[in-house]
């Protein structure tokens, strides 16, 4: 299979997507994504993740069980994924309505050296997610594809799966807050007001 | 004995109105036979998500999920499932997110399967290490409080607790069956 090369760069596609990203709950995976969207803008009701690979996901699963009437976009990167595969089969037996779950694929593995990741190799997130179950999955390769897209992330019925090749340019890590305590109660005064303290 | 009995096959139904009255949203598991009649009642339960998990940490990570969201979630494994869900419980303790982990012992009594012996023997030393509450039950009368203080624990703490339900109270599996 011949493979195609990404243009699109992370920060811009990530910046476009929460561009208007209204009252959405965002739960980026761990490194770059968490990065990448801190570079977006700071937002309270973003849950900076700085640890559990493979969970981001999930944690978009019981956010999103949880708070129905909520758009919540998980915006991981693949190797964070690959890691949580089977979270794909557990989202799509839920039929999370309100779920998008959302790959920054630039098929390696950023944070530890650039070692290609499995998609570098042809593996098919979306395939696999379409596998799974999901409403609807699909490789963006395009700003245009993009543009399409973004309105969709956001109100498309879910589960919905989006995997964006991006290129592997380097970007400067702009780090947000870190302890994960006040991260948590942080996101959880701006979604419950005073409930968060009870 | 006909009492002993009655309390054997009734904790698991103890166990769900605890999660009811502590107002537990989701509950996610792996499947165990020590759970099979816990798993039933959740899933009828239609105050209750029940979300059946690929592996234990996607359930450690889910919990995260509904507490930034304002609700309670549990999650129901078999002490194998324990070793898997180490580096997420990290995540966890970091954050001092509420852990309700709820774990049916193999490795223990009577158990034949001798691959199940070094996660069985492991697991309250892993979950200690990882900085989980641990309070072990063996007597199917001391489950419902064992699971009521627990829940109180974990969300009014906000602590990772984990309940290990002993092989004695769920007994030896039966091979020959």
């Amino acid at each position: 299979m011949k493979k195609r090369s990404p243009n699109l760069e992370r920060r811009k596609v990530v910046a476009e997507i929460l561009k208007d990203r209204g009252g959405a709950l965002i739960v980026p995976g761990l490194g770059s994504t968490t990065w990448d969207t801190a570079a977006a803008g700071d937002h309270p009701l973003t849950f900076y993740s700085w640890g559990g690979m493979g969970g981001a996901a999930m944690t978009g699963l019981g956010l999103a069980l949880a708070q129905p009437k909520r758009r919540v976009l998980v915006i991981t990167g693949d190797g964070e994924m690959l890691m949580g595969l089977g979270s794909l089969a557990t989202i799509a037996v839920q039929e999370t309505r309100n779920l998008t779950v959302i790959v920054i694929d630039n098929e390696h593995y950023g944070e530890t050296g650039m070692q290609q990741t499995h998609t570098h190799h042809g593996v098919d997130l979306p395939g696999m997610a379409r596998a799974a179950g999901f409403c609807a999955a699909r490789t963006i390769y395009t700003s245009a594809q993009l543009r399409t897209w973004i309105p969709r992330f956001y109100r498309q019925p879910g589960p919905l799966f989006a995997s964006i090749k991006v290129t592997t340019q380097y970007a400067p890590m702009i780090l947000p807050m870190r302890d994960g305590a006040a991260i948590k109660h942080r996101f959880r005064e701006a979604l419950l007001g005073s409930k968060a303290f009870e | 004995m006909p009492v002993v009995m009655k309390q054997k096959s009734a904790w698991p139904d103890r166990i769900h109105a605890v999660l009811r009255d502590a107002d537990v949203r989701q509950v996610a598991y792996v499947p165990d036979a020590g759970h099979a009649r816990l798993i039933d009642l959740c899933r009828a339960d239609r105050a209750i998500r029940a979300i059946p998990l690929t592996t234990e940490e996607e359930g450690i990570a889910l919990s995260a999920g509904a507490w930034l969201g304002g609700e309670r979630a549990a999650v129901l494994m078999q002490s194998s499932g324990v070793g898997n869900c180490i580096n997420m419980l990290g995540m966890m303790r970091e954050c001092r997110f509420p852990v309700l982990m709820l774990v049916t012992m193999r490795g223990q009594w009577g158990e034949f399967n001798p691959w199940q012996v070094p996660m069985g023997k492991a697991t309250p030393v892993a979950l200690a290490s990882i900085g989980v509450v641990v309070q072990e039950v063996d007597d199917a009368a001391r489950i419902e409080e064992t699971v009521a203080a627990a829940a109180n624990l974990a969300f009014n703490g906000s602590v990772a607790v984990a309940v290990l339900i002993g092989q004695r109270v769920i007994g030896a599996k039966n091979w020959k069956k």
